[in-house]
């Protein structure tokens, strides 16, 4: 068992004749997901790397399953994708996209939660369920099928979670990038449920940042519903007020989104709060 | 990005939000001379353009009575570094200022438009507490502050306005305007791809007018490519030239006052970085991510500007490879030392995507670099060559 992906999910990718779709389309393939369709309009009729492209979404799910998208459409027009693969009544979207405007995904975001689609991202790194399917940009092969379920704002600092739960022969159970962005498809608590019902999952490293309150939610939901061990870790300590840490939603306003009050928050809830980011692995072996 | 409280105001004016008359002045004869062209018998104000807020508390906004109070008042602004609350203690120059006419306030209201990102809508608050600090309101007395939320592919509704007229006791003849007024503030808001827009305070004049007489808005940077009048706003003198060259090439780079620079890719284990350089018992100089995408060049130029920190005693590099791939850092870090001289230790720590690769080019590159095997090490390394 895995969450949201596994060897059977049918994906397609949209934006996939541009450089990063198909460079990820063709990563993910090798890795072994089942990625059986492309979107870009007016491309439709070519292939790559042996994967048809069709010219709309409508096209791509008129004569087959498609479980899962992962879009790769540069910002400008990576609302209206997301809207297409909503309309097309695709599950699962994974987002990749880097820089989409915030008031596009507040429509987005409104849009979503009227529809059957659950989407992760924008801006994220993907998910992966080790040996079964990854769904976007991270290097596969520093991931090791195991126990622990990762839901993480970032996305290098998650491949340090990786790296060092792979090292410890610990492993992963799925992966998931929610993004840093202010407005995001799915956060912690959405996710959460999933990890706790999920078999493969035996604990679950939440790794969050500064910004927001997504964390502080979390935590109380956790203290209510999740019964399997919770391990988190929050990057900023260090970051001053008022300026934006390379994420769009990393940023501490008014006393609000601090790391400080997101570590108490996860500590009142049980959460066994991992100060130093070379620990990540090394505090779950003592946990567990 | 942020903008002067003048190009604000242009704005509002495309937008039909009711704003002063007011002209812009380089100098303190072109002070005068606006007030001159805006003509009547005074008085007229006379307001510092800098990016910071809390400019009246720091003596950048003058009422002057007379062209000579004009003149004495913008000469004396234009002299020296305006301190606020929010520009530190060195302050900030001053190079352009807005001449307004004055009116008969009767009344003084708070209103802003800002993103909410708990609800995925336009949180418009407002407040009859105008010309007060928001947050001191929000903390003291926060029933003083009346919000709704607004969905942007809905936009602003009549009940809203009423909600606030009612609330803020505002009178019939003026609740037409108002609900006008309050449409066009969340127009500017949505159509501008705006982030904060802020008015404190938007007055009711004694002749029952509503007019926002300050004017600040932020706008979201990943939407200004749909925005090209808004983006030739941006004012180059407001940022520190060190940001400027890292925006330059693509660097996502904040200085702080620590001396270790630190070099990393990817936003999240950046501030990791710095969090477990603290924990170490250092401090960082800055916050950089050179992004997952970057190529030898950007590398190169992130490594100049961590050299050009005088405060830099040590430089710490943490890669994990992902897209970007190991042996590119690497060539980056060279092709920079055979450019600059290093004259600080530089410890580097590589993991991910080609790492054999990146780890040889160092090798053989006869630079002196401390290598750490993992993110701990790394940092307790760093910390010590800092001479911490």
């Amino acid at each position: 068992m895995s969450v949201l992906v596994n060897k059977d999910t049918n994906v397609l990718v949209q934006g996939i004749t541009g450089s990063n779709g198909s460079f990820h389309a063709t990563s993910c393939k090798e890795y072994g997901t089942k990625v059986v369709a492309g979107v870009t309009p007016g491309k439709g009729g070519q292939n790559v790397e042996g994967i048809p492209v069709f010219d709309s979404v409508y096209q791509a799910t008129k004569n087959q399953r498609i479980d899962a998208t992962m879009i790769y459409v540069p910002a400008p027009f990576a609302a209206d994708a997301i809207f297409e693969a909503v309309d097309a009544g695709i599950p699962l979207i994974v987002c990749i996209t880097e820089g989409i405007p915030v008031i596009d995904m507040a429509k987005v975001k409104n849009v979503l939660e009227n529809s059957q689609s659950r989407m992760i991202g924008p801006n994220c790194p993907g998910i992966i369920t080790p040996g079964g399917a990854k769904l976007g940009i991270m290097p596969g092969y520093i991931h090791k099928p195991g126990k622990i379920g990762i839901i993480s704002k970032s996305g290098t600092l998650t491949y340090e979670a990786v790296y060092q739960t792979s090292n410890l022969d610990l492993g992963q159970s799925t992966c998931v990038g929610i993004g840093g962005d202010p407005i995001i498809g799915s956060t912690y608590i959405d996710l959460l449920p999933l990890f706790e019902e999920d078999d493969q999952t035996e604990a679950i490293l939440m790794i969050g940042e500064i910004g927001g309150s997504a964390e502080e939610e979390a935590a109380a939901f956790i203290k209510e519903n999740i019964t399997k061990p919770v391990f988190g870790f929050i990057a900023g300590t260090t970051a001053p007020p008022g300026r934006r840490m390379g994420h769009a939603g990393a940023i501490i306003t008014g006393g609000q989104g601090t790391a400080e009050a997101k570590k108490a928050a996860m500590k009142d809830a049980g959460i066994t709060v991992v100060e130093s980011p070379a620990m990540l692995g090394a505090t779950i072996v003592e946990h567990l | 990005m942020k903008i002067h409280e003048y190009q604000a105001k242009e704005l509002f004016r495309s937008f039909n939000i009711p704003t002063l008359k007011g002209i812009v002045a380089k100098s303190a004869d072109e002070a005068v001379e606006a007030a001159k062209q805006l003509g009547g018998q005074g008085p007229w104000v006379v307001k510092a353009q800098i990016h910071a807020g809390g400019r009246g508390k720091g003596g950048g906004v003058k009422l002057a009575k007379s062209f000579d109070e004009v003149k004495e008042y913008a000469s004396a602004i234009l002299a020296k570094p305006l301190v606020t609350p929010q520009t530190g203690p060195e302050g900030k120059n001053v190079n352009t200022l807005l001449v307004e006419e004055g009116c008969n306030i009767e009344k003084e209201y708070y209103f802003a438009a800002l993103l909410d990102r708990a609800t995925s809508s336009i949180v418009v608050m407002g407040s009859t507490e105008g010309g007060m600090d928001i947050e001191e309101v929000a903390e003291k007395t926060p029933e003083k502050i009346v919000k709704v939320h607004v969905d942007p592919a809905v936009g602003f509704l009549p009940y809203q306005a009423r909600l606030f007229a009612f609330e803020f006791g505002l009178g019939k003849d003026l609740q037409k305007s108002f609900h006008k007024m309050m449409s066009a503030i969340v127009d500017a808001f949505i159509k501008t791809d705006a982030s904060l827009l802020e008015i404190n305070p938007l007055v009711q004049t004694k002749d029952n007018q509503m007019i926002a007489l300050d004017a600040k808005m932020t706008f979201d940077e990943n939407a200004l490519y749909r925005h090209p009048n808004i983006k030739e706003y941006f004012d180059p003198n407001e940022e520190d030239p060190q940001d400027l060259e890292a925006a330059k090439w693509n660097l996502n780079y904040i200085r702080l006052d620590g001396n270790i620079g630190c070099m990393v890719n990817g936003a999240g284990l950046a501030m990791a970085t710095m969090d477990i350089i603290k924990f170490s018992g250092g401090s960082p100089a800055n916050f950089l991510d050179v992004g997952g995408g970057a190529n030898t060049e950007m590398v190169r130029e992130a490594f100049k500007i961590l050299v050009g920190d005088k405060n830099v005693q040590c430089i710490l590099v943490n890669i994990f490879g992902g897209i970007m791939k190991c042996d590119v850092l690497a060539q980056g870090i060279v092709d920079a030392a055979s450019q600059i001289s290093l004259s600080v230790p530089l410890v580097v720590r590589l993991e991910g995507t080609n790492v054999e690769k990146g780890r040889e080019i160092l090798d053989k590159s006869g630079l002196n670099i401390i290598t750490a095997s993992n993110m701990g090490e790394a940092a307790t390394l760093a910390v010590k060559h800092a001479g911490n």
